[in-house]
Order: C-alpha cells, then structure tokens, then sequence
C-alpha cells in the first residue's frame, strides 16, 4: 500500500492539448502530478518509473501528421519501449484520453496480446514488441466533431478505471480520427467477450447507439474505450477531464447533471488514483 | 532620379525624383504610400544627404501602411452633414478612446480596465490573481485569395496578440465572425477572379478549425453573416482571450536586452500583408498578391507557447511581442521605439536560402514572436526552447540611441530614427460625407396568418442554425466551457453567449457574446454600430454576466476611406459608439480597423456593406447562477422584458419581403442599462429559468428558438407584449427588431420576487410554458396569428446550413 499521493506523469509533447485539464482531474482526484516532456525521458533525464500512473492526454500529438497518434506512438515504441514494458510490467495503471488513445492503440499496448498476464508480460520485460491490432480511422462523417455522447459501460469489463461509475455516463468527444477498428472480427470478437470493450456509444435511454450522431465516429460495435486483458491499460475516445465538475455538463441548466459536485469523468481518474494506493 | 544596384540591397535615391516618379516608385514597390508620404520621406533623405535603401524603404511603408498606424482614424476628417462642414481633429480619439476616458472616470474605483488600446490585446481585471486579455482581428483580404490559408493564418495570428500582450497570457477561448455572400449566388453569374461563396465559406471555417483546434483552445462564439456585398471581399473576423498574472501585464524591453527570435523559419511567405491590406482587391489580385498569404502551422505555434508560458514563470524575458503585419520590422521596431534596436538579419533562421535582406525583415511567416531576453537569462531561456524542441535565435539588440539599425552579413543595410519611424507619417486629411437615404417604405396589408413568415425568418441565412460550424470547433478543451455555444434538451438551441470558467476547479468566471448589425447599416451606420454594442451587451447579460463589469472591442470593416459617402458612414458609426459606450458606462478597451475592403467587377467597386463587430466580455462572480435559452419547464410564466417599437426597418422580416424601409432599431441606452441591471439581479437571485436575447426576426424567432430548444411549446398572448403606441400590426409587434429585449421564463415559484425586481420596468407577463409540441401566438385580436409545431420550426431553421 502506498503512502502519500501516486505520482502521476502526464506525458506531453508538441501538440498536446489537454494536459492541465488532465492535470488537473488528476490532482483534484488525489494524485501528485506532474506534467513533462516526453523528450525528458527519451534524453534520461527523468524516468517512467519514477511514477505510479501515466497519463497520455488528447491533443494533436505532431500534429497527427502520418495518422493521428502516430509518431508519438513510434517515439514510445522504439525510444521508451523498455521503459514503458517496465512500467507496465510492475501493474501500473496507464491511460490514453482522445489522442492518448490513438497513441496506446497504434503502439499495440491497446487492445493488447490477450490471455496474457501481468506476471507473464514481466517475464517478457520489453520484447517483443506488441503489434498493432486495431486503428483509429478517419469518422465515418469525414469531419472532426465536438458533441456529447452517452456511453454505457460494459458489464463484464476488468478495467480498474471504471470502478464507481454508473453504468451509464455522459462525456463529451472531439475528434476527427475516432473511429475504432479491428484487423479482424476475430480480435473484435476477443475484445469483447474478454470484456475489453469497456465504453459503448448509446442513445440517450441506454439502447445501441444506430449509427450516427449517437455513435458520433462510425466505431465497429459502437466502442468507445477499450482495456487491456489486465484492466490496467485503458483508453478512450471521449474526455473524462472535461467533465470533473457537474457544471461542465451541457444541459446542468436543465438540472440534468445530478446534484453533486462531481461530473461523470472524475471516478476514472479517482479510480486510478485509488487502484495505485492500494496496490502499489 | 538615379538608381544604383548593389547586390543585396538596392539603393534608391528620392531626392532628385519628381512627384510623379515618387508616385511610380509607390506603387511599382507595391509601398501603398500617397504623394504626400513619399514627399515626407524623400524629405528625411534629403536631411540625411543619401539615396535610400530598398530595407528602409519597405520598413517605412510597412510601418506607415494604413494596418499599422490607423491613418483613416487618426487623421483629420472634414465631416459633412446636411450641408454643415465640422471639422474632426482624430476620430479615434474623439468618439472611442473619449467614451473609455469618461466611463473609467465615471467608475472610478469600480473602474476594470488594466490596459487599453496600447497593447497587442485590451486587458481588464477578471479576478485576484489574473487579468484577461482579449482581441478581435481581421483577416480579410487573404481569405479572398485563399479562404483556407487566410482563415488559418487569421486564428494563428490573434492567438499570439494576447500571447504577446503584458508579458504573455495564456489563451482561453478563440471567438469567430464571418461574413460571406449568401451560399445559394448563382454560379454563372460569379465574376471573374472571385471563389464562389460557398467555397470561400467552406474554407474559411475549416482553416480557423484546423487551427484553432490544434492550438488546444475552445472556439465558444461566433455567427456567420451574409450579404451580397461579401461576395468579392468576405469578412474574416477572429477573437481570442487569454488570461495573464496580475504581475505579468507590463512590458518594457531595455537597453542592452537581446533580440531573439523564437517559434517558425522565416520565408518568402506573407511579404506586404500590411500593405496588401490597404489596397482594394481586383480580379488581378490573386495573381499579385498571392504571397501576401501566409502559410499556417498550429503545432509550431503550440509548442512555442508552452515554452513561452513557462519562461514567463521564470521571468526570464522583459518584453514580448508577436510577429504580425511587418514580421521583424513591425515587431522589433515597435519593441525598440524609445529605446532603439540594431538587427542583423543573416542570423535570422531561414526556410529555405535566397532571400534579400528586406525580405526576412518584412516576412510575415507566421508563429514567430520576439522577445527581449536578459543577456543573463538567455542560457536558462535556450534550455527551455531545447527540451521542446523550439528553434530561437538570438539576431540582435535592443540599444539606446533611438535607433533601428539594420545589418546583414557586417554591412549596414539600413539606419533610421525611431522617431521619424513611428512618428513621421503625415496625417492625412479626408473629406466625409454623409446624406441619409431615403428608402421606399413598404406599403402592404398585414397578413393574418404568420405561419409562413416565421418559417421564412428561420430559414433565413443569417438566423438559421450554424450548427455545422460550430459542431467542427472544439469547444470544450481546456475544460472551461460552462454555457456551450449550443443550447437545450438536444444540445442545438441557439445561445446568447458562452460562459467560461478558466480557472478549473473555481467557480468565477466569465461571458463572451458579440453584436453584429449589418443590415440597418444602410439606412444609417449610427443606430446599426448602436444596436451592435446594445445586442453584444445583452447577450452577455442574458446569461447573468454583470452589465457593470463588461468590456467591449470594436472592429471596423470599411470600404475605402478615400470615397466620402464610405468614410462618412465611419463618423456615423464611430458616434454611436462614443454616445452608447458613454450611456451604458461601458469601456472599450481594444479594437481594429480594415479599410479597402472593396472588389473591383469590371469598373465597378464594390464596398462591403459598413461592418462593426462589436465582441464582449462579461465578468461572473458564479457561473453556477448562469441560465441558457432554453425553455425548462411546463406551467412556468414567460415575461418579455424591453419595449417593442415599430422599428422594422432593415429587418429580416422586411428582407424576407424584399425591403429595406427606414424604421431602423434605436438604442435607448439609459432604460436599456436599468432593464440589464434587473436582469443581473433576477438571474443572480435564481428567479429566472431561461433567457433569450431577442435580435434578428424579432418576438417570433425569439420565441419559437426557445421552444424547439428547450423542446417545450409555448402559449403568447401579443396584446400583452410592453409595445409602443405606434405598433397596431401583429406583424409589426412579432418581427421588429427593437433593441434592449428579452424573452424570460421565470420559475414559478419565485414569480412575486421577479415581478418586485422588475417593477417599474416595461416588463410584462406574455404567456406560459406548455407541455405541448406547438408554439401558440394570439394576436393583438386575441386570434392565433401563429400556430406551429416544433419540430416543423426547427427543422426550418436548421435546413439552410445543414451541409
């Protein structure tokens, strides 16, 4: 059990953009945060493992030039892959928001070499390197697109980021490159029954999404966020910074947003938080 | 005259050369100076005993052009009005910055105002430990040319004025405005040299979202405006607001401070935008012009941010200011002018080899700031710039002998007195004129069903939904965004302002809304910049923004000022301004102006119509008090606060009808001020459920938005509408556009503490909120003169731009 607040890294680079929001969410939900470039690390000046929770925030990461989340990809692959393989190895949490997502999707830590544990992938210590399984495609819309989504959490999921959620949550997207893709119905298939497929796009009742603006990118499956086998890495098109405070909900002047203090976002945070106190 | 060519740097001698080669010298070099200016300079040279330089030449006429010094505003003007010659000694200084000075006095101690009208950005007090700063820029005539690279550059280039403003604040949100020729102009008869509008529209929005989004910053206000008079020279209006420490809002660079450059190469991009911007456009322009357009690249600007923002913690540098109109010249001659600057321009990091030494001192290549950093600092500042990868140079510094001074490769390209720099222009005298016109004032019965009206009001291109623009800005990054820009049950209803909260995790915060009144501009420039200030004020109060705690800025897009009837209708606008400013007490505190915002078809010019963009901030003490437009709940009363009069001259309806009329909304500030101070309180007090500003279409659109937003119908009664005697029509009553109003729906429940709020006020009780699909209106015969269902209004104001 850990004592004090987790360090937490929020890992920036040029383009990022929501990293004090994301910040912020982090510190406000108990966490010791600090927000660094990632040419801190690749030039050994500071290590993963000085922390006890990653954070890749949303942004433009290189301006998504190539694809969206790609070279920051590459950059962690083949600059910090044994960092990383470490940090991961040791069952810390990571978390990849929006461009984050892309990131952790087009390095192949998401959705991830299934049926493999924590303790294995020690064994495993940085290679192979994990291979890409899915993508991030351009929306369905050909466009990038800020809206509210609803989002219905998968009942099976093993992600320890979700835990004190309702089963329902609202945050909101804005993307261009959001729409989730599999190299096969077979690893679709996986990520869902493994209970990978942690976030659904749904109407306003709960129901399946029927396609667009509800599924607001065209996602295979109406998936949102997706998990490793562990639970431990876990990322997300939508953005549970922006709604830590109910008051970032676009219809609390309709009294829509629950009385609290607290949005739907912020238990993912707190529950990383929580994870890392507890278990590290 | 005698030229001499020395490879780089070109000699030009003035002081033989007769008025009619200095002219040809002018304009060859594409210098955009007068007569009279180029005599003040061959002057200077003559004093001086040399030929001038091709470097000093283009850094006078960059410094001088109309974009940097306001020469149309800050000259004099023979005013004529109804045959009465006035003479005006300063139009800025007498109507805007005289209302600023009389409302801060007024206000003393309650006085907002940190900076105004002297920095990059106008600056005000937002809470303990910030300031907020907050700019509004054209980018006009490089948005004809090319709408996406204009558009791009636009949002690029006023992202760094609050950037560059103090010691540097930190962007917040980004505002929008267009105007465009409507979408729908028939492609065959587009003149030669003009994008279709739907092009230039297209493009102008995803280049402000390309960049905009990138940059991390919420887009949260804005509207598209359409006249035919765009369609040759489309209106590119953007904002942006940063917050800044308290400590950080004053800049000095001192001598001895190095120049260093920071951000993006320098290239052959954005060569005389100051100038370009000072010449009408023709069919030509795209070919001669073309490298006046800049190229954007949002990363580079992010990443030069961050670094400016933490460099800025560490104090490090004295003074910072964007690269904008002129590149170095503008920026460095600026930072330098009572002090004195030396530059040496083969330092400057180049794109690519093979520019002349005037060439990197006027290139406008975008996401380039200069600052003036401490010899002693300037380690800790490379440091910073390295760990995030930004390119900054060190090319040159600042001095004290009131100097800029220009090197290049150890020769002396250029040398002037800052004095005569930016001091030496002459000022210009122009004539104005202005005669009011005189429309046809329509003559027809009134219809006895409004039905169709309504839903040509909604589809009409300026009130209907903009949904698919604002969709495709980001406008929740950074967390901040509490009142989206779109409103209701289904998030699309049509807000007044934005709300922000900047400081996560606080509860203060602030409005931004914007007032914008194109169509009354033909009938009389007065009440149509008087409505713009009126309608940008009440949107920021329809949300609970404190009216006594709000700034404006004012952005002019003129036609050309050297024709009398254009520049008269400027001294009309400029007036109304000071009058309604002065009355509400509300400060300016920063603005801008384009002029030459005119097409040439054949031999025709065409001017864009008189264009104010008034944008506001208004402060929040707690935006959880903040109501949206929306109606909320069945059985709750509707009150119409504001007075309608029979002012439906330029209106939509009228425009929907094909006329113009002459009846234009006035502005009657006094009583508006007390209704907005009322209004604060009854929103303050949580009495109020939803409010809606009512502009463009009148009570009917004002009404019908607040139904299909909140997904409630509503039943009006007319006759008990606060009217005017004169208004007798239904018509009249539901579709004039009268200043200063606002539909409520007040919580039943606290209905005895809104009423003692409002007493004495022209504020009545209307109608109710009903949990039907249908907006019901009885006429002033207590006969429905409206009858509709929702869904049939919203899908008719969500159509026309549902691309």
């Amino acid at each position: 059990m850990l004592s004090g607040r987790p360090k937490v890294l929020v890992l920036r680079t040029a383009g990022t953009n929501c990293d004090a929001e994301t910040a912020h969410a982090c510190s406000a939900a108990g966490g010791d945060v600090e927000i660094l470039h990632v040419n801190r690390f690749i030039r050994g000046e500071r290590k993963l493992d000085d922390f006890h929770f990653l954070v890749i925030p949303g942004g433009f990461s290189y301006g998504d030039d190539v694809s969206a989340g790609r070279i920051l990809a590459n950059e962690i692959r083949f600059k910090l892959g044994g960092q990383l393989a470490s940090f991961v190895g040791g069952g810390k949490p990571v978390l990849g928001i929006c461009n984050g997502f892309q990131v952790l999707v087009k390095t192949g830590l998401l959705p991830g070499a299934f049926r493999t544990s924590a303790a294995k992938r020690r064994q495993t210590h940085g290679s192979p390197r994990p291979s890409q399984q899915a993508t991030l495609f351009n929306n369905d819309s050909g466009r990038f697109e800020c809206r509210w989504v609803y989002l219905r959490r998968a009942e099976n999921t093993r992600c320890i980021f979700t835990n004190g959620l309702p089963e329902m949550i609202q945050l909101p997207v804005a993307h261009g490159e959001g729409k989730v893709m599999f190299d096969s119905e077979e690893t679709k298939n996986q990520v869902i029954e493994n209970g990978q497929a942690v976030f659904r796009y749904t109407d306003e009742k709960g129901r399946a999404a029927a396609g667009y603006p509800c599924n607001p990118n065209g996602s295979d499956d109406d998936i949102a966020g997706m998990c490793d086998p562990t639970g431990l890495i876990f990322g997300l098109m939508p953005h549970p910074e922006r709604h830590v405070f109910t008051y970032q909900h676009p219809r609390w002047t309709r009294g829509e947003a629950g009385g609290g203090i607290h949005g739907d976002g912020f238990p993912v945070f707190r529950s990383a938080i929580v994870y890392a106190k507890r278990n590290l | 005259m005698k030229k001499t060519r020395t490879s780089p740097v070109e000699k030009i001698d003035l002081r033989g050369a007769t008025d009619a080669e200095l002219e040809r010298i002018s304009s060859e070099r594409l210098l955009a100076l007068n007569l009279r200016e180029m005599k003040e300079l061959q002057r200077y040279y003559v004093s001086r005993g040399r030929p001038a330089t091709d470097v000093e030449l283009e850094c006078i006429a960059q410094t001088w052009s109309e974009h940097c010094k306001h020469k149309v505003f800050n000259g004099i003007t023979r005013f004529v009005e109804n045959g009465r010659e006035e003479l005006i000694d300063n139009l800025f200084l007498n109507t805007i910055v005289r209302a600023t000075e009389d409302v801060r006095r007024a206000r003393g101690k309650r006085d907002i105002c940190v900076s105004v009208f002297r920095d990059n950005a106008g600056v005000i007090r937002f809470d303990s430990r910030y300031n907020l700063a907050f700019k509004v820029e054209t980018h006009n005539h490089p948005s004809a040319l090319d709408p996406y690279g204009g558009a791009n550059t636009g949002i690029g280039g006023v992202i760094r004025d609050p950037l560059g403003t103090g010691l540097g604040a930190k962007p917040v949100f980004c505002t929008d405005v267009f105007c465009f020729a409507a979408p729908d102009f028939p492609h065959e008869k587009l003149p030669k040299g003009v994008l279709h509008p739907k092009r230039i529209c297209k493009g102008v929005v995803a280049g402000v979202r390309d960049y905009g989004n990138k940059m991390g910053i919420p887009t949260v206000n804005g509207s598209v405006q359409f006249d035919r008079r765009y369609l040759g020279n489309p209106i590119v209006y953007c904002g942006t607001g940063g917050l800044i420490p308290r400590d950080r809002c004053v800049k000095r660079a001192r001598p001895g401070d190095l120049v260093v450059a920071i951000g993006g190469r320098t290239g052959r991009d954005g060569i005389h935008g100051a100038t370009f911007a000072s010449l009408e456009l023709d069919d030509e322009s795209e070919v001669t012009s073309s490298s006046a357009v800049q190229i954007g690249n949002p990363i580079e600007e992010k990443k030069m941010l961050d670094v400016i923002l933490q460099a800025r913690g560490e104090k490090l540098y004295n003074s910072i200011t964007d690269c904008g109109a002129g590149g170095f010249s503008s920026a460095v001659g600026e930072m330098g002018q009572n002090i004195g600057a030396e530059l040496r321009l083969e330092r400057a990091p180049l794109k690519y080899g093979g520019l002349l030494p005037w060439e990197i001192l006027l290139s406008e290549a975008q996401e380039r700031m200069i600052l003036a950093v401490p010899p002693e600092n300037l380690d800790r500042f490379m440091e910073l710039c390295r760990a995030d990868d930004v390119e900054a140079t060190v090319i040159g510094k600042f001095k004290d002998d009131k100097k800029f001074s220009i090197f290049y490769k150890n020769s002396r390209v250029g040398e002037l007195d800052m004095d005569f720099l930016h001091r030496g222009v002459p000022r210009i005298e122009r004539r104005a004129v202005w005669k009011k016109p005189a429309f046809k004032e329509p003559v027809f019965p009134a219809p006895s069903n409004l039905n169709p009206y309504l839903h040509r009001a909604l589809s009409w291109w300026d009130v209907a939904s903009k949904e698919w623009v604002v969709r495709q800005y980001d406008h929740e990054v950074q967390g901040g965004c509490v009142l989206k820009p779109l409103q209701g049950a289904e998030n699309d209803g049509p807000g007044d302002a934005a709300v922000l909260a900047p400081v996560l995790g606080a509860t203060h915060g602030f409005a931004v809304s914007h007032g914008i009144s194109i169509r009354y501009g033909d009938i009389d420039p007065y009440h149509m910049a008087a409505s713009a200030i009126d309608e940008a004020l009440r949107g920021a109060a329809a949300v609970g923004a404190d009216p006594d705690r709000t700034a404006i800025l004012d952005n002019f897009a003129w036609g050309n000022p050297d024709k009398p009837d254009r520049l008269g209708a400027l001294v009309r606008a400029a007036r109304a301004c000071r009058d309604v400013a002065a009355t509400f007490l509300t400060p300016f505190i920063s603005g801008k102006d384009s002029f030459y915002n005119e097409f040439t078809i054949g031999n025709r010019s065409i001017a864009v119509p008189p264009t104010l963009l008034i944008s506001a901030v208004g402060l929040i003490d707690d935006v959880r008090r903040c109501v949206s437009m929306d109606a909320k709940e069945p059985g709750n009363p509707v009150y119409v606060l504001g007075r309608t009069y029979d002012e439906t001259g330029g209106s939509v309806y009228f425009r929907v009808r094909g006329y113009t009329g002459n009846k234009v909304p006035r502005v009657r500030a006094r009583i508006a001020k007390e209704q907005m101070l009322a209004l604060h309180r009854a929103i303050n007090e949580g009495t109020v459920r939803a409010c809606h500003d009512v502009s463009d279409g009148g009570l009917a659109v004002a009404f019908a938005e607040m139904a299909f937003a909140g997904g409630f119908g509503m039943t009006i009664n007319s006759g008990k509408i606060p009217r005017d005697p004169l208004v007798t029509r239904n018509d009249t009553l539901l579709f004039s556009e009268s200043n200063s109003r606002f539909v409520i729906e007040v919580d039943r429940k606290k209905e005895k503490r809104f009423r003692e709020i409002t007493a004495g006020l022209q504020c009545r009780k209307v109608g109710t909120v009903t949990a039907g699909g249908e907006l019901i209106v009885l006429g002033l015969e207590a006969k429905p003169v409206i009858r509709a269902k929702l869904d049939s209004l919203k899908s008719s104001w969500k159509k026309p731009l549902g691309w």
